[in-house]
Parts: structure tokens; C-alpha cells; sequence
């Protein structure tokens, strides 16, 4: 089986390994079976005893440990409860098919399994209080091996003479359904028939949540020279299709991983290993055929030396062990590297976009962009930007539908509205602004114009995608602008608007006024487009003394009877243009008289001083007095 | 120029003179000061066929003006001498170095019975002094954007090299003088921005930035589109005469040859050239031309410490026109030529189509073009943008108004009633014609509205403009 590998180490007699729990088993024999079961993330070890029934082929927990399965001969598998309270002596279940033997089972949840015999499958469920298993299905077919994608829940059974007809099977709680078939093209097709499919080269993997079925196709003289990967999609529904071709550009002996939705295919002679990413589109190629993303590598090691790499056992999707060795490895892709073997730095961007941990990988490598000195930046700094951004808006648009779904509440039939996941790939301004865009613009030595060419080229890429700019970038490109003395190109950003109307911005170039003077105007039709800054559009022209001014905007806009008189009256004070304060002063009188009927000053309004010195310059008949009815 | 007035009296035609150019002279007083030798204070005299003498004298009066109308005020001195026949007005750009305009009053000759020689009568009222006085200034930037300063000539070859330039210069450029469609526009000296959406602007900052960056010489680049101004990296008051030579004299001596017919010989080369619609308007016609040379205009922009002089390189697709500026100091060659057309013929071509679309879809959403009821200039002294309803497309030769100069009068007098006081200020005034002409200004804008409402009461006009201001300046902040 390949789900399990020996070693003869010290007295370990068997090391057996199950993907689905990524468990491996060290089985002792002689006397008791003395077992220990350890798991990647498990503390401690599970240490127990078996009888000693014979030597075992194939050992696995149920999910969750709640029940181990031990085959032990061709024809029965045994069964003990791990289940505290359940009675712990062991349990057998012979197959059901006359003549058949049994190559080997899988269990599909805590309490289902499947038998894979040579003429068919039977599909059972353990009932571990009984110490009995129930026939839930079977099916007759010829099989030859077959294999088992536990995430899937979906076993392959190769049929037919030549084992080229796969015949999938997916299990969902109690249930077996039937997949429609399909055949694996042979390089050369043997005369007479016979065996030619080995289950060494198929494979199944999730790729970007699609199931598919890999099967590495070895060369043949009159075909292709060098071997290659192909991907049959497997879907739920529907036939399973050949979709993509990966091409290894050698020959040899290869063994398949799964990393990060990336293909790995390791090269046992020159012990490197290919890396393909199946949504990376080749120009220069057919639709679906792969080159490498990246020159062959070997694998980094990790802790230890790599030693002898012949004696390894690769599993799906991301494991290596080496049994001699007593190892179990997860394969990672290293992204750092990738930024120098990729000299498309579009395609770099594409394939980190798809990675897990890509985050800071992106970001440094657009901080890589700004740096050197070479012409011709631009266009990639905007290819670059206008891919980040894309996957950014598709993420906001996500997040907003998910808002809006949750605002109107839960809708009949529908289920609830998933939350997006935020993946690493989502580099949002702030990111851009932290990693990238602050340092670089601080970095010396940079011309200014390559920096705003920078700037305005993310605003540009934001834009375009919609996206709302945040303050932060408007205050970096100002910030630049304002440095280098480039007013009159500030003055035509905002005349054109690519910087955003807001009142921070506009508070901004409120304190630009004494080095650059238009900046005043500007603020001032920017707060008057905001059509919600009209208190501050009055505190601004107060300030400059501009009182009446003042007086006619709040009018304009209907807020006079609101305004406090104490602050115009204050401010017309100031101007020492007493011409200025009798009119303002009279204009609240009005006022007053209109809204209350009645020309005085409330006490709340703080006007007395204003009063006694309207009074000291104009004397007492200039007041309005209160009109008698 | 003569105009035909719509004035008829009693059956005989009187006819009516517009403004036009006596004199125009360039000296230094300091020059030429020993007895006899006068003459060489004389840089410039047009029209050159001027006896001698009379030059010297017309100087000379002018220098004495000058000299004792300075005794009133020596922080300001004189600017213009009014006179029945004609108005004088005096610039001094650089320090000693005078400009003097002479122009003739407009007037109107009345025919008289009995073979009496005509009566001429000067309307010596018509002429405003900001306007003419901003025609003599614009001169003088004119000539400094193409030769630099006068003093900048005087070290570079001495006087002979300044009279020879001045002579070279302003023998052309006179010509293209036209004083008596001179008015409000020319005391702005505005810069119509064309009016663009925020996504498609970007994409121009982008493409100027790229061809920057991959055009490392360029050191500054400007963009327009229909004779508008989009994007300016040259500081504004360089930009702002730039701006008036591209479209009062380079742009109009290239009228499209797109839309010329396929066999004018209008467009030699952009048969040859089926990529994109890019040529050179400035340096070699043809490039593939193996006599082609590649000598571009220089011009003199202003720097923090001084001048620097650069190629001034105008390149057009359909109506987009980059303008690029090198260091004059580096030599073009046809490789670099041939770089940039290849480089930024496609591209150009590209945005021109794609602002050209952008531009029709606003004027669809915004509406069939209506007639505006109201006829308007509107001018920001800081940004310098002008907007004028009043004015026709520009041409070669003349500056089409679509009021009568009456009326572009009153606008004149307005804006100098205005540039009197820094308060906002507001003045209405009823024409003789029936038309109510409306001044307003706020801040640095000014906005001048004609309306024809015949009986329309100030209130009712008051109103008016403050609904055109509603709708035409709704983003701007504009005290009513």
C-alpha cells in the first residue's frame, strides 16, 4: 500500500502513514503490537498495545481518533473503540464480496468507511457500542489499485486491463455517490494489453478549489521526448476534462506535491524541484500549457541536511518522509526568492497574488521597483500598482455587497451572507503607504519628479479601479509637492481634481496660504463644494477680516438666523472701521427684531460689550429701539 | 483697418478708423549721450523708413516725458501720454531699457458737401490704457520667451547683437499686431483650461510622467488639447506667454492637415505613417527626410536663479499638442527625433481619440449645446484661467468678438475701476444700447456679464447673474 512506507530502524518494524490525519504510525511487533501514533501537531505521542494477530498492512484512525482500523489479512479489517466508555476489545468486519480481497479502506468520517476490494467497494458504518459495522452500499467493479483524496472525500478506482479507466466515487456523510468515468491517455498503448497505469503516477490534489487528478506522464520514444504533467479536472458534477499540461523539460523519476496551490514536481536525478502555477497564463504557448514559473531549485532544508533524497515517500499534498530517517516535512514555497528568479515583474505580481503569505513580498518587491535607476520604470510601476489594485476593488466590492446583505437583513432561502476573507493577496492604501510610498518618498537621492510620477500613478491605478483615495496619499503628494516649491503643479491637481475635495484637504492648504497664496482660493472652493463646511467658510473669511463677506455667504446659504452675532460683531470690532460695525451691528438688530420682534441681544449671546460700545461711538438714538405696538 | 460703421448720416458715408500702430521703439537713454550722437540710443524705431531726425526727436520727447513726469512720482512712472491723435505708452522692462507704443486714436472722417475735405473727428476716449499698456508688455515677454533679456543680449554680443535682435524679432512680430482687437482678454492674458474629467486627466499626467522618464532630456512638458491648456510644467508666467504664442501664431499657421483631403499637401507624412497621427509642428516637417534638419525654436524660461534656454519641441496628434523642453545646451538629433516620435506618436494619438470621445459623451449628458443667454468673460488672476463667451475662436489674424466694441469698452473701463480698489466690489451698468453689463468681483476672479434684457430693472438683472452664477460657478467660491 501506498499509504504506508517501512523502515527498519532499531526495533520498529513498520512505519505507516495516513494522509487523511496526517498520522504516522510506528508498529512494533513480537509478542504485543506496541503502536505510537504521532500527528504534525500533536505534543505528545499515542502509545497502546494490540494483540499480536498477525502483521499489519494497513493502519488509521476514524476522524477524530475516535475508532482505529487494522487490516491484517486479505479478507477482514479489525476495529478497536477509542471512545472512552465504549468496551475496548476489538471488533471484525469481513468483506462481503466472495473471492475478493481486500486491497485496502478509507475512512470517509468519524464512523464511515470504505473497503476497496479487488471486485468492488462496500461502504460501511461502525456502530462502536454494538462492536458491529452496518452496510450502508457496495459496488461491483474490477479494481486494480486505487486512491484517496481525504478532503474530497472522493476515492479513484483504476479499472479496466490497462487500469486507464478511473472510476471516481464521492462520499458525503452515509452517502456514495457514483462519478462518470473517464480514461487516462496512455503514451504508447501495449499489445497485448496489459497493467500500464501505475498508481506511483496518478495523483489527486485541490488546485484553487477545484479537484484534480494528476498524472504524470512519463516520456516515450515515438511521443514526447520529456515528461509531463497532466491535470484532468474532476468536477462534482459533469466529466472530468484534461485541462492543463505542465511540462517538466527532462526526464527521469518525479514525485508530485501540492503547495500553495502550486504544482511541484520533484526531479529525483538532479534533485531539484519545478514549481507551476496553473492560472499563469504562457503567451508564447498553447492555452494550457505550462512551462515552470521559475528555474528548477532544489529544496531548501530545514533544520537538518538533506541527506539521501531516494529513500523519500511524498504524499498529497504537501508532505515528505523519510522513513530511514524517521522524518515527516511539509513542503512551503519560500516567496523572497521568487523576486529575483522572475524578471516579468507583472507575472511576478500575478503569481504572488495567488500565494498565502504574499503580503510583504509584494510590497517589497514594489519597493524594489522604486528603487535602481533604470528607465522604463513607469509602465511596470503602473502595470504593477493597477494588478494590486484590482484584487484590492474586488475585495472592497466583496466587503460592500456583504454589508449591504447584512443591512437588509436575512432574505427567505438565502443563506447568510458570508463575511469575504481577507487574504494576504488584498494590499490596501495603507499598506502602500507604510511599506512603500512614505519610505520611498523619503529615500534621498530620488528625483522629486519620479516621486509625484510615483504618487499620481497609484492615484491614477486607484481610480481607475474606483477605489476612494484615502487623505493620507493627498497629504503625501502635497507633502512632495510643497517640498520641492511645485505649487503651480499642486494648483492644477486641484484644479483638476484628482485631489479629492474634503475638509482635511482643505484645512491642508488653509495653513499652504503664507508660503503659496492662491492656496487660500483654493481652500475656500474647495470647503464651498463640500456644501457642509459653511461654518468653516465663515471663520475663515472672519479671520482674513472679511467680514461682510462673511455676513453675505451665511445669508446666501440661509444661515444667518443661526450664526452667533457675538462672533461677526467681534470681528467687525477688530477691523477698527467703524463704518463696518455700525452696519453689522444694525444688521443683528434686524435680525433680532424679525426672530424675536424685538431688536435687544439675548443675554445668551454675550453681546453687552458690543452694545455699550455701539453706544459710546454712535450714542443711544442710534439703536434701534424696541418698537411699541 | 477700415471698418464700415452701421452709423449712416444724411445718405453719405461717414467712415470709421479703428486704432492702429504709429510707432513702436525700443531705447536707452544711457546710450548715445554725448551731443551729436543720438542716434544710438535708438535700438528699435518701426516703422524703419523714418527719417533720422524725426526719430530722434519723437525719443528724445518721449525720454523727457518720461524724465519729468518722474519728478511727481519716482516709484511710478509715467505710462501713457494722451493726445487728440494718438496715445503714447512707455514700458520700461529692464532698467534703462524703454518700449514705446504710439498708436492713432480711432476716428471717424465725416465727408463734407462741396468737395471740402472730409472732417476727421479723434475719439480720443476709446482707447483704454490697461489694455494697450498690456499689448506693450506682452511685447516685450514675447521677445524675452524667444531672445531672453535685453541685458542678457548686451553681455552675450553687445549692442549690435540686442539691435540685431530686436530688428529680427519685432520685425515680424509687428506685423502680427493687431491693436484694434485688442481688449479685456489682453489685460488678463488668461489661459483657457480645457475642461477635462478626472480619470482622463490622470492618464495624460501618465503619459507625461513615462515620456519624461523615458525621454530623460525632456525637462518639461505641457499639454493641450483644442488650443487648451491641460497640463503645465513650466512655472505659470512662462506658461502663460508660451501659451499665448502656441495659440495665437503656432498653432493657427498649422491648421489640421488631418482634416485636409487625402492628396493635400497638407499631409505628406502622415500618409507614410499608418500607426499613429503624430508629427512635429516645431523642427524637421518630415522625418524621414535625409536633408531633414533637426533645429527647434529656443526659448528662455525663467529658473530660481535666472534663465535657462531651452528647444522647444511641439509635437501634435489630431488636437492633443505635447510640448517638450530640452536644455538648449544638449543637440537634437534625428535619432532622438525619431525616439520620440516613435514613442509618443502612438500614445498621443491615443489620448487625443480618448479625450475626444471623453468630450462627447459630457456635451451628450450635459445636453445640446444651448446658445448661453448670457454673454461672459470670466478671468482668475490665480490660476490665470479665462472663459469668455464673448470671444470667438481665435484665428490667425484677428480676435473675433461677438459684442460691440462699445460694450468690450465698458468691460475695459470696469476692470480698471476694479484693479483700482482690493475690495470685492460690484458694478452694474446700463448700456446706451439696452444691454445691462455686470462686474463682479471676488477674491482674485473677476466676471463681466452682458445681458440683453431690454427692460429688465436692476433687480431683475441682479438676480440674473446670480443665477448664472449658480449654474456656471457652482464649484467655485463666488461671494454673491
Amino acid at each position: 500500500r501506498n499509504k504506508t512506507t517501512s523502515g527498519r530502524e532499531h526495533d520498529v518494524n513498520n512505519v505507516f502513514f495516513d494522509e487523511a490525519n496526517k498520522q504516522v504510525f510506528a508498529v512494533r511487533s513480537g509478542g504485543a503490537t506496541g503502536v505510537v501514533v504521532k500527528g504534525p501537531d500533536d505534543k505528545s505521542s499515542v502509545a497502546f498495545r494490540m494483540d499480536d494477530r498477525g502483521e499489519v498492512k494497513c493502519i488509521k484512525f476514524s476522524i477524530g481518533n475516535k475508532i482505529l482500523a487494522v487490516q491484517r489479512t486479505l479478507k477482514s479489517v479489525d476495529f478497536i473503540n477509542f471512545i472512552p466508555d465504549y468496551p475496548h476489545t476489538e471488533f471484525t468486519q469481513e468483506c462481503k464480496t466472495k473471492n475478493a480481497s481486500v486491497l485496502g479502506f478509507c475512512w470517509t468520517s468519524w464512523n464511515e468507511l470504505v473497503f476497496i476490494t479487488d471486485q468492488g467497494i462496500e461502504f460501511y458504518q461502525v456502530l462502536p457500542d454494538k462492536r458491529s459495522l452496518k452496510q450502508l452500499k457496495s459496488q461491483s467493479i474490477n479494481v486494480n489499485w486505487y486512491q484517496f483524496c481525504p478532503e474530497t472525500a472522493v476515492l479513484l478506482l483504476s479499472t479496466t486491463v490497462q487500469g486507464n479507466v478511473l472510476q471516481p466515487f464521492a462520499f458525503k456523510s452515509g452517502t456514495m455517490s457514483k462519478m462518470s468515468k473517464f480514461e487516462i491517455e496512455l503514451p504508447v498503448v501495449p499489445k497485448p494489453a496489459k497493467l500500464s497505469l501505475s498508481e506511483r503516477d496518478i495523483a489527486m490534489a485541490t488546485i484553487y478549489g477545484q479537484m484534480f487528478v494528476m498524472y504524470l506522464k512519463h516520456h516515450s520514444r515515438t511521443n514526447s521526448p520529456t515528461a509531463e504533467v497532466v491535470l484532468y479536472h474532476l468536477p462534482r458534477e459533469g466529466v472530468c476534462k484534461k485541462t492543463h499540461v505542465l511540462k517538466l523539460n527532462t526526464t527521469g523519476k518525479f514525485a508530485l506535491n501540492i503547495v500553495d496551490n502550486l504544482v511541484v514536481v520533484h526531479h529525483q536525478s538532479s534533485q531539484t524541484s519545478l514549481i507551476f502555477d496553473i492560472k499563469l497564463k504562457e503567451p508564447d504557448c498553447a492555452v494550457n500549457t505550462h512551462q515552470p514559473v521559475l528555474p528548477a531549485r532544489s529544496i531548501h532544508p530545514y533544520r537538518i541536511p538533506l541527506a539521501d533524497s531516494s529513500s523519500w515517500s511524498v504524499f498529497q499534498p504537501d508532505i515528505i518522509i523519510s522513513a530511514s530517517e524517521g522524518y515527516l516535512w511539509y513542503l512551503q514555497v519560500k516567496l523572497p526568492p521568487t523576486v529575483n528568479l522572475l524578471q516579468d515583474k507583472g507575472k511576478l505580481m500575478d503569481f504572488l497574488l495567488r500565494r498565502r503569505e504574499c503580503k510583504m513580498v509584494i510590497l517589497s518587491v514594489c519597493s524594489q521597483i522604486l528603487q535602481g535607476g533604470e528607465k522604463g520604470r513607469l509602465p511596470i510601476v503602473a502595470t504593477v500598482f493597477d494588478k494590486l489594485n484590482q484584487v484590492y476593488k474586488e475585495y472592497l466590492e466583496a466587503e460592500q455587497s456583504y454589508t449591504a446583505a447584512v443591512e437588509s437583513g436575512p432574505s427567505r432561502g438565502s443563506a447568510a451572507p458570508k463575511r469575504p476573507v481577507r487574504t494576504q493577496a488584498v494590499v490596501d492604501q495603507s499598506d502602500m503607504y507604510t511599506h512603500v510610498l512614505s519610505p520611498f518618498t523619503e529615500r534621498k537621492g530620488v528625483s522629486h519628479k519620479f516621486i509625484i510620477a510615483v504618487l499620481m500613478e497609484y492615484i491614477r491605478s486607484l481610480n481607475q479601479f474606483q477605489i476612494t483615495v484615502q487623505h493620507f496619499l493627498y497629504e503625501l503628494v502635497i507633502k512632495t509637492l510643497v517640498q520641492h516649491g511645485r505649487f503651480y503643479m499642486l494648483h492644477q491637481f486641484l484644479q483638476y481634481h484628482v485631489l479629492s475635495d474634503s475638509k482635511p484637504l482643505a484645512c491642508l492648504l488653509l495653513s499652504l496660504e503664507s508660503t503659496y497664496a492662491p492656496a487660500h482660493q483654493l481652500s475656500l472652493d474647495m470647503l464651498k463644494r463640500l456644501s457642509t463646511a459653511n461654518d468653516e467658510i465663515v471663520e475663515v473669511l472672519l479671520s482674513k477680516q472679511q467680514v461682510l463677506g462673511a455676513l453675505r455667504f451665511i445669508r446666501s446659504v440661509g444661515g444667518h438666523d443661526n450664526v452667533s452675532s457675538r462672533k461677526f460683531l467681534d470681528a467687525a470690532r477688530q477691523t477698527g472701521d467703524q463704518m463696518l460695525f455700525y452696519t453689522v451691528f444694525r444688521s443683528f438688530q434686524q435680525r433680532n427684531q424679525r426672530l424675536r420682534g424685538s431688536p435687544g441681544f439675548n443675554p445668551g449671546e454675550h453681546c453687552e460689550e458690543h452694545v455699550v460700545h455701539f453706544k459710546q461711538l454712535f450714542g443711544d438714538q442710534a439703536l434701534i429701539k424696541p418698537s411699541t405696538v | 483697418m477700415l471698418m464700415i460703421s452701421p452709423r449712416m448720416a444724411s445718405g453719405m458715408q461717414e467712415k470709421q478708423y479703428t486704432p492702429s500702430l504709429l510707432n513702436f521703439f525700443v531705447y536707452n537713454p544711457t546710450f548715445g549721450q554725448k551731443e551729436g550722437e543720438e542716434e544710438k540710443k535708438i535700438l528699435f524705431y518701426h516703422p524703419s523708413d523714418v527719417e533720422k531726425n524725426e526719430k530722434i526727436r519723437n525719443v528724445g520727447l518721449c525720454e523727457a516725458i518720461v524724465q519729468f513726469t518722474r519728478t511727481f512720482c519716482p516709484t511710478k512712472p509715467a505710462k501713457s501720454l494722451h493726445t487728440q491723435k494718438n496715445r503714447q505708452f512707455f514700458f520700461e522692462p529692464e532698467d534703462n531699457f524703454w518700449i514705446v507704443m504710439v498708436v492713432r486714436n480711432p476716428m471717424i472722417e465725416k465727408p463734407n458737401k462741396d468737395g471740402k475735405p472730409p472732417t476727421v473727428e479723434y475719439q480720443e476716449e476709446e482707447i483704454i490704457d490697461t489694455v494697450y499698456g498690456a499689448v506693450v508688455k506682452q511685447c516685450y515677454s514675447m521677445y524675452k520667451l524667444f531672445n531672453g533679456t535685453f541685458g542678457r543680449q548686451m553681455e552675450a554680443g553687445g549692442v549690435e547683437l540686442l539691435i540685431q535682435k530686436l530688428e529680427k524679432f519685432f520685425y515680424r512680430y509687428l506685423q502680427t499686431l493687431h491693436l484694434q482687437s485688442c481688449d479685456l482678454l489682453d489685460v488678463f492674458g488668461g489661459i483657457s483650461f480645457f475642461p477635462l474629467d478626472k480619470m482622463t486627466y490622470l492618464k495624460i499626467q501618465s503619459f507625461v510622467n513615462r515620456v519624461e522618464e523615458s525621454l530623460s532630456l525632456i525637462k518639461y512638458t505641457a499639454f493641450l488639447y483644442n488650443d487648451q491648456l491641460i497640463w503645465s510644467g513650466l512655472e505659470q508666467d512662462d506658461m502663460r506667454i508660451l501659451y499665448k504664442y502656441l495659440t495665437t501664431s503656432l498653432f493657427p499657421r498649422h491648421s489640421e492637415p488631418e482634416l485636409a483631403g487625402r492628396d493635400s499637401p497638407l499631409r505628406p507624412e502622415v500618409a507614410g505613417n499608418l500607426l499613429h497621427y503624430g508629427r512635429f509642428l516645431t523642427g524637421p516637417t518630415n522625418l524621414k527626410d535625409p536633408e531633414a534638419k533637426f533645429r527647434f525654436p529656443k526659448i528662455f524660461v525663467s529658473t530660481e536663479d535666472g534663465y535657462e534656454e531651452l528647444h522647444l519641441i511641439v509635437y501634435k496628434a489630431m488636437s492633443a499638442a505635447a510640448c517638450f523642453m530640452i536644455s538648449a545646451s544638449v543637440e537634437l538629433t534625428r535619432d532622438f527625433c525619431e525616439q520620440l516620435d516613435g514613442l509618443v506618436g502612438p500614445q498621443l494619438t491615443l489620448l487625443a481619440s480618448d479625450i475626444c470621445e471623453q468630450f462627447t459623451v459630457n456635451r451628450r449628458i450635459s445636453g445640446p449645446e444651448k446658445e448661453p443667454q448670457f454673454k461672459f468673460i470670466y478671468f482668475n488672476h490665480m490660476n490665470l484661467a479665462e472663459k469668455s463667451t464673448i470671444h470667438m475662436r481665435k484665428t490667425a489674424s484677428v480676435c473675433l468678438t461677438s459684442v460691440h466694441p462699445d460694450l468690450m469698452k465698458i468691460l475695459g473701463d470696469i476692470n480698471c475701476d476694479f484693479a483700482r480698489v482690493d475690495e470685492d466690489e460690484e458694478i452694474i451698468v446700463k448700456a446706451m444700447t439696452d444691454y445691462w453689463v455686470v462686474g463682479k468681483k471676488s477674491d482674485q476672479r473677476e466676471l463681466y456679464v452682458i445681458l440683453n434684457q431690454k427692460n429688465a430693472n436692476l433687480i431683475e438683472v441682479n438676480e440674473e447673474v446670480k443665477r448664472l452664477c449658480a449654474t456656471q460657478f457652482n464649484n467655485i467660491f463666488f461671494l454673491d
